[in-house]
């Protein structure tokens, strides 16, 4: 059927940007400068893949047959991926990665935000239980945007630098699918293009709190939602994918 | 000694439920934290549903076990559906389970704004579980769990668990 194919699709387009975010913040498990920032990092991750897990319980009841969560997390092929390019951007460094979940986090809230009006009651509460989560990340990298970039010199170029950078990726959160567009049709999913206006504005308002300058550049980066990634997603997967690979079909 | 009230959960179940406890808080049962929304027993078979406190807390697959093992002592078959809506809130913890988190060394969650003041560090308003001073900061907006923040007694100088508010 047209509109459950496009349902899944969308579940997944959402499912798979928390899944890759989760994996990344997962790699500084044990990694973090200090004790707190470890453990904040990896509890944001596991706030992620437990929406995830949400999302894709739900993606394998509509694809029905024996498909599991786990088959859709594991058993895909890169281009298969939804996810946009911005999360799957590189550890850089502590300030990079602040730098990247802050302008996640952003549209991440506004996105959990309408996403409780959703039509589709399971997706509405997955997003209900999201929000409170997502709040306590947007809080904690906002802040670290802020002391980073009005911070020492060398930490304010580095924050600088990264959000420069990343700025790139910004515009893809608000790009719409063909499955997007018939979903909002519906009622189900979020007209991402109403989001656009208010997130720069709410980014631009940190950085500025932060001395850091808004980006101006106009060129961006697209191709996550269509599957086409940058080089660093075969890594990912092939880290995420290698139980499966190695002993197919294992069970925890 | 049980305060919490839910009428869909049947009486007769409540003494086992009452065995269960949340791995991450063992002083908590199931009960106490309010994860069970419903439990009702169908030709002996009895049918749970859990919902997690947040969405990725680890303990819910060990509390379904759990659930499973200890009915199945007594015979019975469980079957566990994890429900999402209305989504968990820190409210849903028994008076009771609030006590006990306390005297266990974690505090109680604050109201919502109160909660916001304390993350912020704009008011010091979360009392030290083991000397009761009120002259605490925070360390950390996240803790040992997803649930929880760190925060440090300025008299008494011990480090402590402090149960977030969620709502």
């Amino acid at each position: 059927m047209k509109e459950n194919h496009d349902l899944y699709n969308y579940i997944l387009g959402i499912a798979d940007n928390s899944l890759i975010l989760a994996q990344r913040l997962g790699e500084l498990c044990g990694h973090g400068p200090s004790l707190e920032t470890d453990i904040a990092i990896t509890n944001i991750s596991l706030d992620l893949i437990g929406q995830t897990r949400s999302y894709y319980q739900y993606a394998a009841k509509l694809a029905g047959g024996n498909k599991t969560e786990d088959d859709i997390a594991f058993l895909r092929l890169e281009r298969e991926y939804k996810n946009v390019l911005l999360v799957e951007q590189p550890n850089t460094h502590f300030g990079y990665v602040m730098a990247r979940q802050f302008l996640f986090d952003v549209y991440h809230l506004m996105l959990m935000e309408r996403l409780q009006n959703s039509k589709d009651e399971n997706l509405a509460a997955v997003a209900k239980k999201g929000i409170k989560e997502v709040s306590y990340h947007k809080r904690f990298s906002s802040d670290w945007v802020k002391r980073l970039g009005d911070g020492t010199g060398e930490s304010h170029d580095k924050m600088q630098e990264a959000i420069n950078d990343l700025w790139r990726f910004t515009d893809e959160l608000f790009q719409m699918t063909e499955s997007d567009k018939e979903m909002a049709k519906l009622g189900v999913a979020v007209d991402l293009s109403e989001l656009k206006e208010e997130y720069y504005e709410k980014v631009s308002e940190v950085l500025k709190e932060a001395t850091l300058e808004v980006p101006e550049n106009k060129y961006f980066t697209k191709g996550g939602k269509d599957g086409i990634h940058t080089e660093h997603m075969g890594y990912i997967l092939a880290d995420l994918q290698y139980m499966q690979k190695t002993f197919p079909n294992m069970k925890w | 000694m049980l305060s919490i009230v839910n009428p869909n959960i049947q009486e007769n179940l409540i003494p086992v439920l009452q065995t269960v406890s949340d791995p991450e808080i063992p002083v908590l049962t199931v009960l106490d934290l309010g994860v069970i929304r419903e439990a009702v027993e169908n030709n002996g078979v009895v049918s749970i549903k859990l919902t997690p406190t947040y969405s990725g807390c680890p303990a819910m697959d060990v509390i379904g076990d759990d659930l499973k093992k200890a009915f199945s002592e007594i015979g019975k078959k469980v079957e566990i559906e994890l429900v999402l809506a209305p989504a968990w809130s820190t409210d849903w913890i028994s008076e009771a389970g609030l006590q006990k988190m306390e005297a266990y060394g974690i505090a109680r969650p604050l109201s919502e704004s109160h909660d916001k003041d304390v993350l912020l560090g704009e008011k010091k308003l979360v009392k030290c579980p083991q000397c009761g001073s009120t002259n605490t900061h925070m360390v950390s907006q996240f803790g040992s769990t997803a649930c929880k923040a760190l925060f440090k007694c300025d008299d008494c100088l011990e480090p402590f668990d402090y149960f977030k508010c969620l709502k």
